[in-house]
């Protein structure tokens, strides 16, 4: 069953020069994409800095105008709703941000950060209102008395588990995670992750994974769009993707992650210099002449390819 | 083939005044840099990592740090040497590479400019010689077209060719040392594997040992030779780097590589350390360090006070609660 639905989704930033700051040109963002969400499934956007993946959570939560396009969201469009209107909507999309270190207020207690989309979306007399935010904060694996602690006396992994509970508490279907785990610790990243697909099955939430990390975005997904400057150029299952890449910026991407086991290091080597001929031969098969992506293809039911 | 030392740090301590009192953030670690080697140091945040590689080329603050020990380097002490004296080796036969490559860059000089600087100060080129040494340079570093990126400006740049920039001013001289720490920790993914690729060069061509700081098993697999890992402070294994990631041994090591997702492969949930590394003010200053994110170990297979041990040629590891080490779930994957 499709649960979100994003249609030729564009999000263009102008850019003025000339006399009397005139529009010279766009920034294309993200620039004509379309990919579905299925309930309880975990989608990852994957790309390098500046690919529009960061654009296209922010814009599927409203933080970001899309230009044109459409966001289906349970069958209503949330590019065309007015602010009241959307505001319902908002319960049920959340977002965990990816630096634990300033999405948090530093001045407010865990039990305020926590309780603040409860304060506005819910009227909750003061003591539902602490237990709801205990339940929560034991949910994430802290200590029920830690509510009147502040930001500054958790450590990095913690203070994104009080992430997690206060996009938690107004029971959301859909959790963009940008980045969650890039500003931890190897250690506590682990555990960021684990907690998440433990909570997943818990809620049935559905995700909207960001990341520019394979390794953790295998880890998490099920389905996966890889984007280039605004576009998608693949997209498929975990497996498809990484087992059978089809477009040549996925190989490229793919075959550039450090190899783990240093043994197949001149192997790995040998294959990274193999995929950049092919880059540089193949450019124009791939692109068109201004650089940009084909649409997408169809090549198996699940698996789609940006050629021509 | 034996290679020639080039550094030695011989039981490094350095202390940070917090509060009046000195906290060691780095607590007696020796370990020897040869030429035509990359020696990894890994760790997560707050390990010391960084602290000892800032301390050997004294860029700490002298008036709230204490060095104790020494680093023998071309027969000199360096921590003991004024700064004069400092600046005479830094640049010149010690090198530097950043993290953030826009950061440690000039933004008002030309990267040309910025290049010849530290020929300005270590040698008595004339303007011609420099500039052709700064252009053999860019190329070297894999610059397009260097005549034109000579009079470009750092935020003209994309940050891979920033950070060739950086990596072209640390080898301008010739070192026979370069610290690079985190050199690729702000770029993407193919941008990265280019830089190794290009430090992996310029290490074999120019004979240089390179000390890598950085948390990223994955570059460490790719480009180091040997491989220190720190916890607390302390060196807790040391080995060549197809031993340290076919047999590792110390619980620190084990945990670690168990809790990367790999790209390569796919497991079902991640092994976690528990607790946290503790604050500098907090550190156990005795008995093994890592005890307390095993606490389902016994105390006695701890020592009382562990020593790094090579338990088999070139293979060091510290207290001998590696030995009955085990994993709680029980899982560990091959």
């Amino acid at each position: 069953m499709t649960f979100l639905q994003v249609n030729h989704l564009k999000v263009y930033y102008p850019v003025r020069g000339g006399f009397f700051r005139k529009v010279i040109g766009h920034v294309k963002a993200v620039d004509d994409i379309s990919f579905a969400l299925q309930r309880g499934e975990t989608y990852g956007l994957v790309g390098e800095s500046g690919c529009g993946k960061t654009t296209t959570g922010r814009t599927i939560i409203g933080l970001v105008k899309a230009t044109a396009g459409e966001i289906l969201f349970d069958g209503k469009d949330l590019t065309k709703l007015s602010r009241r209107e959307f505001a319902q909507y908002r319960k049920d999309i959340q977002m965990i941000f990816q630096d634990p270190y300033s999405s948090l207020n530093p001045r407010k207690r865990v039990l305020d950060i926590v309780a603040e989309p409860l304060r506005n979306f819910e009227r909750l007399s003061p003591q539902e209102e602490k237990r709801k935010v205990q339940h929560f904060i034991e949910k994430v694996g802290l200590h029920p008395e830690s509510i009147y602690k502040y930001p500054h006396e958790f450590s990095g992994g913690q203070r994104q588990r009080i992430g997690i509970a206060r996009a938690l508490t107004l029971n959301p279907k859909l959790i963009i995670a940008d980045e969650p785990v890039s500003a931890l610790d190897v250690s506590v990243q682990a555990q960021v992750l684990n907690f998440m697909k433990d909570i997943q099955k818990e809620f049935q939430l559905t995700y909207l994974f960001i990341s520019h990390d394979l390794g953790i975005i295998r880890h998490m997904c099920d389905r996966i769009g890889i984007m280039y400057r605004g576009q998608f150029v693949e997209e498929g299952t975990k497996e498809e993707i990484f087992q059978n890449p089809q477009h040549i910026y996925t190989k490229r991407l793919l075959s550039s992650i450090p190899n783990a086991d240093p043994l197949k290091r001149q192997e790995q080597q040998t294959l990274r210099q193999q995929i950049e001929k092919e880059y540089e031969q193949s450019y124009s098969r791939y692109f068109n002449a201004e650089g940009r992506a084909y649409p997408l293809k169809r090549i198996s039911n699940t698996h789609s390819v940006a050629i021509p | 083939m034996l290679k020639q030392s080039v550094l030695q740090i011989e039981h490094l301590r350095v202390s940070f005044r917090i509060h009046e009192e000195y906290y060691a953030a780095v607590d007696d670690v020796s370990l020897t840099v040869h030429e035509n080697e990359v020696l990894a140091i890994v760790g997560e945040s707050g390990c010391g990592k960084s602290a000892l590689a800032l301390s050997i080329i004294g860029l700490h603050p002298p008036e709230r740090t204490k060095l104790e020990g020494a680093v023998m380097f071309k027969g000199k002490n360096l921590l003991t040497q004024s700064v004069q004296a400092l600046n005479e080796i830094r640049g010149k036969d010690i090198g530097m590479i950043f993290q953030d490559p826009l950061t440690a860059l000039n933004p008002l000089m030309t990267v040309g400019k910025q290049i010849e600087e530290s020929m300005d100060y270590h040698t008595t080129l004339s303007a011609s010689e420099k500039r052709k040494r700064t252009l053999e340079l860019l190329q070297r570093v894999g610059i397009p077209n260097p005549a034109q990126t000579y009079d470009r400006y750092p935020h003209e740049l994309s940050g891979g060719m920033r950070q060739r920039i950086v990596i072209a001013i640390a080898i301008a001289c010739n070192p026979a040392v370069i610290i690079a720490d985190e050199p690729t920790t702000a770029l993407d993914v193919t941008i990265q594997a280019q830089i190794i690729r290009l430090l992996k060069d310029l290490q074999q061509q120019m004979n240089t040992g390179i000390i890598l700081i950085t948390h990223d098993l994955g570059v460490v697999a790719e480009m180091a030779d040997r491989v220190a890992v720190m916890y607390a402070g302390e060196i807790v294994e040391l080995a060549d780097v197809y031993t340290l990631f076919t047999r590792p041994l110390h619980p620190y090591t084990r945990s670690l590589l168990q809790s990367i997702p790999s790209a390569q492969t796919s497991k079902e949930t991640l092994h976690v350390i528990q607790g946290i590394v503790p604050p500098l003010t907090k550190l156990p200053r005795t008995g093994c360090r890592f005890r307390t994110r095993i606490g389902w170990m016994d105390e006695s297979t701890h020592e009382s006070h562990p020593i790094l041990r090579e338990v088999e040629p070139n293979h060091w590891v510290r207290c001998t609660c590696y030995q009955h080490f085990y994993f709680p779930d029980g899982g560990e994957r091959a």
